[in-house]
C-alpha cells in the first residue's frame, strides 16, 4: 500500500497537465470533474496510505519511496523521492481532504466564471506542489514544491487578472516572499557546502555531528531557513502581502492562504527542527517574532472592514501561535493547531466567500447584517468556525490546540512567562475581532439584499469542517481531562518531544481555566461593544494605524520601494545601452562626416586624387 | 648645354601654363598647339624622329583640330565674361597650386637623388620601331585597334541626335 | 657634346605633368579640363619616349604610339560627351554637374 505514495502527488500534477493543455474544449462538467476529483482520488488514497501506516508501522516510522535520481554533479545527487512519516501524513491527510472540500465548493463558486478549467490547473498545480514539498525527502526538492506553491499563488490572487489592482496585489505576494526564498536558498547552498548533502535525514543526524551547539554555521543556517519560512508563513517583517492577497476568488484564500501554502514554513522549522535546536538563539527568535506577530495582526484585524482581510491577519495570528509553539521547542503542539487551524480556518473563508457571494460580492462588513435567519446554515456553520477561532473552551477543537501551546509556553524550558502573557492577550483579543466580525455581519439590521442562497456544492463542505472544527481536538486530551495524547503521540516519533520542567497536573488545570476564561471574556466584551451598540467605523489615529497593519507598508514604502523607483528613474536611459547607442551614433557621426566628401564635383576628385599621390609618394620613398 | 633641349622646353612649360590661364577656349586650344610644338622638337632632340612626326600630325594635327572643331560647334557666346569672373578668383589656385608644388619637389628629389649617365644621341629610326611594334608588341596593336574601334562607336551613338517622338495626341502641336 | 640626362627631361615631363594638374583641379570649364588632360597625356609620353631613348631601343615610341591612340579614343569621346551635356544642361560648368553627390 505504501508504495502508491508516488500516486498522491501524480495525481494532481497529471490532472493540472490535462487541463493546461486542453481545459478550453472541456466543459464545465469535464473540468470540474477532472479538477476535483483527481484531488478527490489522492485524498482517498492518503486515507488508505495513512491507515495502512498506522496499523502496520514501517520500521523506524519511516518510509522512503525514491523514484528517480535527479541529478549527479560532484558527488551531489539528489533524488526525487518520496518520505513518509506521520509527520508528511498528517500535512498530506490535511493538504488532500481540506483541498478535496474546497475543489468541491469551488466547482460551484466558480460557476459562472470565465477561466473556470483555467482556475483548476492552477489549484491542481497548487496542490501538486504542496504535496511534493512536504512529502520531499531532500531540501532540494522541497524548495521546488516551495517554488511551485509561490508560483501558484500569483496565479491565483491575480487570477481576476483584467483588474489591475489584482494583478498588483500578486506581485506583492511574489515579491514579498522571494526575499524569503533567496534567504531560504543561501541557506540550501550553506547546508550543501558545509555538510555535502541536501537529504533531510542525513543533514538532521550529520549536522549535530559537524557542528557543535550554537556554532556561527549552525546559526547561519537556521536563520536563513527561518528567513524563508517568515517569507511564505507570512510572519513579522514579512507579513506585509497576505493582506492584500485576499484579492484571490475565496476558495484560493481558503485553501492556500489558510490551510497549506503558508502553513509550509512551520513544516518547514518542524522537519529541519535539529539544525533549529542546534542553534538556540534562533529558536528564541522563532519565538518572539511568533509571539510579536500575533500580537500585531491581532490588533490589526481588530480595525479592518472587509471580512475577507480580518480573516486574513487572523491567519497570520494564528500561524504566529505556531511558531510561538515552535520556539519553544512544543513541535507536536505546532503541528496539532496547524491541523485544527486548518479545519476552521478553511470553514471560515469558505463561508465568508458564501456570505459574499449571497450579497452581489459585498466585502465590506459594515454593509452586511441581519441575515442570520436568512441563511441559517451558513450562520451556523460560521458561527462554529469563529468558536473554534476563538477557542471556546471544551466544546470547539481550538481550545485544545491553542490551550495546548498556552501551557506550553509556560511550563517548556524555553518558555517564559512573557511569552505566555502574550498569547494569552492574543486570545483574548483574538476572540474580541472573531465575535466583533459575527456579531456585525450576522446580526443587527439588514443592509444588503440576498441575491441567491448557495447550493449543496456549497453547504456540504462547510458542514463537513464545521464538524471537523468540533470534534477535531478529541483526538488529543490534555491530562486534566482525560490524558489522550492520541496525536502527539504518534507524532512524537519522528519530532522531538518537550521535556517539561515539572509536570504538575494542577498548575496545567489552572491555566486551561485561566484560557477559558480569558476566551469567554473576549466573546463578552464584543457582545457589549459591537450588539448592544450599534457598532461604526471609527475614525480615530489608533483605529487607522491598526487598519494600516501597523504602518508596515507605509515603513516598507519609504526605506524600499521609493529609493528602488528613484534610482531607476534615473537608469531610465540605462547608462549600459549607451554602449550600443553609442556605437551607432558614432557610426552615423561618421557617416555624416564622411558623406561630405562625396560633393559630386569633378575637380574635388581630381583634388582627392593629387592629395593621394602626394600622400602615398611621400610614405613610399620619404619615410 | 644643349640649346635643342632647353628653350623648347622653356617654351613648352611657358604655353602650358598659358593654356591654363586663358578664357577664351579657342586661345588656349591654340597654345595648347604650341606646347605640343615644342614638345616635338625636344624629341627630334632625344633622338626620336618617329614620335616628334607622330606627335605633330597625330596630336597636334588631329585631336587638337578635333577639339577646336568641337569648341566651335559649341557655340559659346559671350561665355567670356562668365569665365573672366572665375579667373579673378585667386584663392582658387592656392590650394591646387601647394599639392602640386609639394608633388613637384618630390618628384625632383627623387630624380636628383639619382645619378644616371647622360642619354647618347642615337636616332632611333621609324624602321626600327615598326619591327617593335609589329613584332613585340602585336598584341597591343590590335587592342589599339579594338580602342578605337570602341571610341567610335561611342562617338557615334553619343552624337546622335534623338528624334523627338510625342504622342499621336501631341503630333499637331509645336515643338 | 654635353648630353641631355634622363633627369632632366623627366623633370620637364613632370613639370608639364603638374601644370596639366593644376589645370584640371582649377578650372571649372570641361573643356579647359580636358585640355588639361590632354597636357598630362602628352607628359606622360615624354617620359616613356625619353625613357626609350635613353636605353636606345624602339620601346618608349612604341609605349608613345598607344598613348597617343589612347588619346585620340579619349578625346573622341569626351567630346561627344561634352556636346551631349551642353545640350542637355546648358551649362559648360563642372561644378553644377553635382547629382552624383552623396
Amino acid at each position: 500500500m505504501l508504495n502508491l505514495l508516488w500516486i498522491v502527488p501524480a495525481l494532481p500534477f497529471f490532472s493540472f497537465l490535462i487541463l493546461a493543455l486542453f481545459g478550453r474544449r472541456f466543459s464545465l462538467k469535464t473540468a470540474s470533474i477532472l479538477g476535483a476529483g483527481s484531488v478527490g482520488i489522492s485524498a482517498l488514497f492518503t486515507i488508505l496510505i495513512g491507515i495502512s501506516f498506522i496499523s502496520n508501522p514501517p520500521e523506524n516510522f519511516k518510509f522512503v519511496q525514491t523514484l528517480w535520481t535527479w541529478f549527479n554533479v560532484a558527488g551531489f545527487n539528489p533524488s526525487i523521492s518520496f518520505y513518509l512519516d506521520p509527520l508528511s501524513i498528517v500535512f498530506i491527510f490535511v493538504i488532500t481532504f481540506v483541498g478535496f472540500l474546497i475543489h468541491l465548493y469551488s466547482v460551484e463558486f466558480m460557476h459562472d466564471e470565465e477561466g473556470f478549467s483555467r482556475f483548476f490547473a492552477y489549484m491542481n498545480l497548487f496542490v501538486g506542489s504542496m504535496l511534493t514539498l512536504v512529502l520531499a525527502d531532500n531540501l532540494l526538492l522541497l524548495y521546488l514544491g516551495w517554488e511551485g506553491v509561490g508560483l501558484c499563488s500569483f496565479l491565483l490572487i491575480g487570477f481576476w487578472y483584467k483588474d489591475p489592482a489584482n494583478g498588483a496585489a500578486a506581485q506583492k505576494a511574489f515579491i514579498v516572499t522571494r526575499i524569503g526564498d533567496t534567504a531560504m536558498a543561501i541557506g540550501l547552498f550553506l547546508l550543501v557546502a558545509n555538510l555535502g548533502t541536501l537529504n533531510i535525514n542525513e543533514i538532521l543526524t550529520q549536522a549535530p555531528a559537524a557542528w557543535s551547539q550554537g556554532s556561527s554555521l549552525a546559526t547561519a543556517a537556521a536563520l536563513l531557513l527561518l528567513g524563508g519560512a517568515l517569507g511564505k508563513s507570512a510572519q513579522l517583517p514579512l507579513q506585509t502581502w497576505l493582506p492584500d492577497a485576499m484579492a484571490g476568488p475565496s476558495p484560493v484564500s481558503a485553501l492556500i492562504h489558510a490551510a497549506t501554502m503558508v502553513t509550509a514554513g512551520v513544516y518547514l522549522i518542524a522537519r529541519t527542527n535539529t539544525l533549529f535546536i542546534l542553534a538556540p538563539k534562533v529558536q528564541e527568535l522563532v519565538a518572539v517574532i511568533g509571539a510579536a506577530t500575533l500580537l500585531v495582526a491581532g490588533f490589526s484585524a481588530l480595525a479592518q472592514h472587509d471580512i475577507k482581510r480580518v480573516l486574513a491577519y487572523s491567519t497570520i495570528s494564528q500561524i504566529g501561535y505556531m511558531f510561538l509553539a515552535l520556539g519553544v521547542g512544543a513541535f507536536s503542539a505546532a503541528i496539532f493547531h496547524f491541523m485544527i487551524h486548518a479545519f476552521f480556518k478553511a470553514l471560515l473563508f469558505l463561508a465568508a466567500g458564501a456570505v459574499i457571494i449571497s450579497l452581489h460580492h459585498e466585502h465590506n462588513i459594515f454593509k452586511m447584517g441581519g441575515i442570520k435567519n436568512k441563511m441559517p446554515l451558513i450562520y451556523w456553520t460560521f458561527l462554529i468556525g469563529s468558536a473554534s477561532l476563538a477557542s471556546l473552551p471544551l466544546i470547539t477543537a481550538g481550545f485544545y490546540s491553542k490551550d495546548m501551546i498556552l501551557w506550553f509556553a509556560w511550563s517548556s524550558p524555553k518558555g517564559s512567562t512573557i511569552l505566555w502573557a502574550a498569547g494569552l492577550f492574543g486570545a483574548f483579543i483574538t476572540a474580541i475581532y472573531t465575535f466583533r466580525m459575527v456579531f456585525i455581519t450576522f446580526f443587527g439590521e439588514q443592509k444588503t439584499e440576498i441575491s441567491h442562497t448557495p447550493g449543496k456544492l456549497i453547504k456540504v463542505p462547510l458542514v463537513i469542517l464545521a464538524v471537523l472544527s468540533l470534534i477535531g481536538g478529541f483526538i488529543e486530551l490534555p491530562g486534566t481531562l482525560g490524558h489522550l495524547p492520541l496525536f502527539s503521540g504518534f507524532v512524537d516519533k519522528v519530532l522531538p518531544s518537550v521535556h517539561l520542567i515539572d509536570e504538575n497536573i494542577l498548575q496545567e488545570g489552572i491555566f486551561q481555566i485561566i484560557a477559558a476564561i480569558t476566551a469567554l471574556a473576549g466573546l463578552y466584551l464584543s457582545y457589549l461593544f459591537y450588539l448592544r451598540r450599534t457598532a461604526s467605523e471609527g475614525k480615530t489615529a489608533l483605529h487607522k494605524f491598526f487598519y494600516s497593519g501597523w504602518g508596515f507598508d507605509w515603513i516598507y514604502e519609504r526605506v524600499f520601494v521609493r529609493p528602488v523607483i528613484f534610482l531607476a528613474n534615473i537608469n531610465k536611459s540605462d547608462f549600459i545601452d549607451l554602449v550600443y547607442s553609442g556605437i551607432a551614433g558614432t557610426t552615423s557621426f561618421a557617416h555624416k562626416i564622411l558623406s561630405k566628401t562625396q560633393t559630386g564635383k569633378m575637380r574635388w576628385y581630381a583634388m582627392g586624387i593629387a592629395a593621394g599621390a602626394v600622400i602615398t609618394i611621400t610614405i613610399i620613398v620619404f619615410l | 648645354m644643349q640649346l635643342g633641349f632647353y628653350i623648347p622646353a622653356v617654351i613648352a612649360i611657358i604655353s602650358s601654363i598659358l593654356v591654363i590661364t586663358r578664357v577664351n577656349a579657342v586661345h588656349a586650344l591654340l597654345y595648347l598647339i604650341v606646347s605640343l610644338f615644342s614638345v616635338a622638337v625636344v624629341f627630334f632632340t632625344l633622338g626620336s624622329p618617329f614620335a616628334a612626326a607622330l606627335e605633330i600630325i597625330i596630336y597636334a594635327g588631329a585631336i587638337m583640330v578635333l577639339f577646336i572643331f568641337a569648341v566651335m560647334l559649341l557655340n559659346l557666346g559671350k561665355e567670356a565674361d562668365v569665365e573672366e569672373k572665375r579667373l579673378l578668383n585667386f584663392k582658387l589656385w592656392i590650394g591646387p597650386g601647394i599639392l602640386s608644388l609639394i608633388l613637384l619637389i618630390q618628384l625632383f628629389v627623387i630624380l636628383l637623388s639619382n645619378n644616371t649617365s647622360g642619354i647618347e644621341s642615337q636616332i632611333i629610326t621609324p624602321k626600327e620601331v615598326g619591327i617593335s611594334l609589329f613584332h613585340k608588341y602585336l598584341l597591343g596593336v590590335e587592342l589599339s585597334g579594338l580602342l578605337l574601334m570602341s571610341g567610335i562607336v561611342g562617338a557615334f551613338y553619343l552624337g546622335e541626335k534623338k528624334k523627338k517622338s510625342r504622342h499621336r495626341f501631341f503630333q499637331g502641336e509645336n515643338k | 657634346m654635353n648630353q641631355v640626362t634622363l633627369e632632366i627631361s623627366l623633370a620637364l615631363a613632370g613639370v608639364l605633368f603638374i601644370i596639366g594638374l593644376i589645370g584640371v583641379m582649377v578650372r571649372r570649364n570641361i573643356i579647359f579640363m580636358l585640355m588639361s588632360i590632354e597636357i598630362m597625356l602628352n607628359a606622360s609620353g615624354l617620359a616613356f619616349v625619353a625613357a626609350g631613348s635613353k636605353w636606345m631601343q624602339a620601346d618608349g615610341q612604341v609605349m608613345f604610339i598607344f598613348i597617343l591612340t589612347m588619346a585620340a579614343a579619349e578625346v573622341s569621346v569626351g567630346l561627344a560627351l561634352i556636346l551631349k551635356i551642353y545640350s542637355r544642361f546648358k551649362t559648360l560648368d563642372a561644378d553644377s554637374l553635382n547629382r552624383m553627390k552623396g
